[in-house]
């Protein structure tokens, strides 16, 4: 009985496990994803080395807690404070730079907080506080969310006590968080490429781009081997080796929606 | 051929529940050869006796002794026919071959001694119909056929035809008579007088959990000894 | 109204990649059920036929885990199935298997309570008939098993219904990869997230047409057999 048992679960198990090909897990992050990288690029690397990349897509602080765990053997993510807490707690093996990607303040047509076509963010944003603009944040601990509250600090704003009812802390991702935006006229920042992707635009436009501050650096890490024995640490290294290969980076820039490019290939500058 | 497993004695056997006590301090024993029928009125015991002398319930006090020490073999030897009967979800050939199974019977044999068995009931042509479908009265005639296809020594039946019109309880009680005539020992509650007269030779009537009299058949009818007994034959219309 | 027509339009442009999904979510529930029914069932018959110190109390408890939330499931089984948990070692994390073993935990209780409770109602019935033929234990509760089968469809359907609809446990132990992991609910749930909410309507409308589906088919099956059987 108990045999028949354990078969029964080994064969359930192996029915739609798909097993036993060459593949690598990639943790990273879910506004990479959605902005539909992976399915560009993923393939031309599949094609070369015959190596499937299993992408798992969460959240930034998820994504690195997912490498330090030994379950993925790649982490891909735009958080480079956290990714250098990651590499000295030993578990990765090198960090590189691989891409950045920016971030741009939408901003309704009407701009009532006079903003549209500054090259500085910072000063932009102190333009929205004080003329109290409806301003739409992620709120979710995301890469985007931190990068938005770098910026109310480098505007000198501490937003957490500052903020007032035109702050609209949603806890949503970045679609949602963009529907509501168009919904209430707000400014909000985005990642260049969900906003390309975003077609619910109603009377949204990008109101800033361009400050370096808004650039959004990704780096790549194979998670350490001497940690956690069981990364497929060739198979890895393939992976992270070619990204940062001229043919990857070319891959990279190559990726565009609507004519225009969405990553920017930066390794080894 | 072993020892017959009868005689069962009862040894002061009580039975109560929820506190209410249905067997009072019986004892007696049950011999091979006469039809033994089980007489009373509703709520005088007379299934949970059957049931005592079956072995599906424990007496609270006393003993049930049978011929026979070994259990497995002792359940083999001797079955119960119920009011209602209980068919599984199969064909009427399927539920006598299980009641074999159960009693393992080689798998070789199960089937033919249970088409046997359906023959002397008269149910062989439905023998493939699911049992669940056939009437009331074929049903009960598949019960006596799972019990008698082991050839049991002692068939208990309680109150076998209470459920069934005259012409299903004409044919349950042909069919009670072969057995009979074939050497099975019966042992049979009823509250049909007529049905008592034509099929059994003692009565042992009970009457709040105690017997109150054992006699044979024609004896019990022409001068029962209590006028408990009586009242009760007054009171029942025998069935022609 | 509107918004399901376009979306379903969207839906039947993906596929073959809906094609892919759909059968992924089919194979993954189907698994779990056949799994928690395989396990659950005879558990079930063993609860309803047996009496027992404790017994009381197991049933409660089984009832009560009907209601385990799926995504309390799905991190107790990545915990267990991470690297860095115990069975790490059979590598099962963020694989269709997982995903299997998340469902059947979660829908096992569901099956086995609504059971026991078919099979304690027909266990009245069938009781004194089979101690009186001999029958007891283990041989008894799967006669009972057996005969009560079409009662227990329905039980059986509640758990391939919380399977095909949880999104929390498969999302967790399978993170949703593209082509791997993904099932219809966990592309709901990332289309939704997206701001893609045509196409998430479209997906939900087949995913509930399916559902819908196979629980036609399970009454029409227990129909007939009833006629058949009695």
């Amino acid at each position: 009985m108990g045999l028949i048992c354990q078969t029964l679960l080994v064969l359930a198990l192996a029915v739609p496990a798909h097993a036993q090909e060459k593949f690598i897990t990639v943790a990273s992050t879910t506004s990479t994803e959605q902005s539909g990288l992976f399915k560009h690029l993923l393939p031309v690397f599949e094609r070369k080395t015959g190596i499937q990349v299993r992408v798992v897509a969460v959240g930034t602080g998820q994504a690195l807690d997912i490498g330090r765990r030994g379950d993925a053997d790649v982490v891909l993510v735009h958080a480079k404070p956290l990714e250098e807490k990651f590499m000295a707690e030993g578990h990765g093996v090198k960090r590189y730079d691989v891409m950045y990607n920016d971030f741009v303040l939408i901003g309704p047509r009407s701009d009532p907080a006079g903003v549209r076509g500054t090259k500085d963010v910072a000063a932009a944003f102190q333009r929205i506080r004080a003329a109290r603009a409806p301003f739409v944040s992620r709120g979710d601990r995301s890469g985007t969310h931190f990068a938005e509250l770098e910026i109310w600090k480098l505007a000198g704003i501490d937003i957490a006590s500052d903020k007032g009812p035109w702050y609209r802390d949603t806890g949503q991702g970045m679609g949602p968080a963009l529907n509501t935006a168009a919904a209430m006229n707000a400014y909000l920042l985005a990642d260049r490429g969900t906003w390309l992707s975003f077609k619910n635009r109603g009377d949204l436009a990008i109101a800033v781009e361009g400050d370096k501050r808004l650039y959004n650096q990704y780096g790549v890490m194979l998670v350490n081997p001497a940690r956690h024995a069981h990364v497929k640490k060739e198979m890895g290294q393939a992976f992270v080796d070619w990204l940062i290969s001229a043919e990857g980076q070319r891959a990279i820039a190559d990726y565009k929606i609507n004519g225009e490019q969405l990553f920017f290939p930066n390794a080894g500058s | 051929m072993s020892a017959s497993i009868l005689p069962l004695t009862l040894d002061n056997i009580s039975y109560s529940s929820n506190g209410q006590s249905i067997i009072d301090g019986i004892s007696l024993a049950i011999e091979a050869g006469p039809s033994t029928i089980i007489l009373g009125a509703n709520g005088a015991g007379k299934s949970v006796l059957m049931r005592l002398m079956h072995g599906l319930v424990a007496p609270t006090t006393g003993r049930v002794r049978w011929n026979e020490p070994d259990a497995a073999s002792l359940r083999r030897r001797q079955a119960m026919v119920f009011q209602r009967p209980v068919m599984l979800r199969r064909s009427a050939l399927a539920n006598v071959v299980y009641a074999m199974a159960v009693a393992g019977v080689p798998a070789a044999e199960r089937e033919a001694q249970a088409l046997t068995a359906l023959d002397e009931v008269g149910l062989r042509q439905l023998a493939h119909r699911p049992a669940r479908v056939l009437s009331g009265g074929e049903q009960q005639r598949l019960a006596l056929a799972r019990a008698w296809a082991l050839h049991p020594e002692v068939l208990f039946l309680d109150e076998p035809t209470a459920n069934l019109d005259p012409a299903a309880v004409r044919e349950i009680e042909t069919v009670i008579k072969a057995f009979d005539a074939a050497g099975t020992k019966i042992v049979m509650a009823t509250h049909n007088l007529g049905q008592a007269r034509r099929l059994g030779d003692e009565v042992i009537y009970l009457q709040a959990g105690r017997v109150m009299e054992r006699a044979p058949i024609e004896q019990f009818f022409a001068r029962p000894a209590t006028a408990d007994a009586a009242a009760f034959m007054k009171g029942e219309l025998p069935w022609a | 109204m509107g918004a399901i027509a376009e979306g379903l339009r969207r839906v039947f442009e993906l596929d073959s990649e809906l094609w892919r999904i759909v059968l992924l979510s089919l194979e993954v529930s189907l698994s779990a059920v056949l799994l928690a029914a395989l396990l659950g069932l005879p558990l079930a018959a063993a609860l309803a036929v047996n009496r027992f110190p404790g017994r009381r109390g197991v049933i409660v408890t089984l009832n009560a885990l009907m209601g385990l939330p799926p995504v309390v499931v799905g991190l107790l089984v990545y915990l267990l199935l991470s690297r860095a948990g115990p069975l790490g070692e059979l590598g099962l994390l963020f694989t269709p298997g997982a995903m299997v073993v998340a469902q059947t935990i979660l829908i096992l209780p569901i099956i086995a309570a609504l059971a026991r409770q078919a099979l304690e109602d027909a266990w009245r019935e069938y009781d004194e008939q089979l101690r009186s033929l001999g029958a007891r234990g283990m041989q008894a509760a799967l006669t009972l098993l057996w005969d009560a089968r079409f009662s227990l469809i329905t039980a059986v359907l509640a758990g391939l219904g919380r399977a095909a609809a949880e999104v929390g446990a498969v999302m967790i132990v399978g993170g949703n990869i593209d082509g791997v992991t993904r099932v219809m609910t966990t592309a709901i749930a990332l289309e939704t997230s997206k701001g893609d909410l045509p196409l998430a309507l479209g997906l939900g409308s087949v995913l509930i047409a399916i559902v819908l589906v196979l629980n036609s088919a399970a009454q029409l099956i227990k129909d007939a057999a009833q006629r058949r059987f009695g």
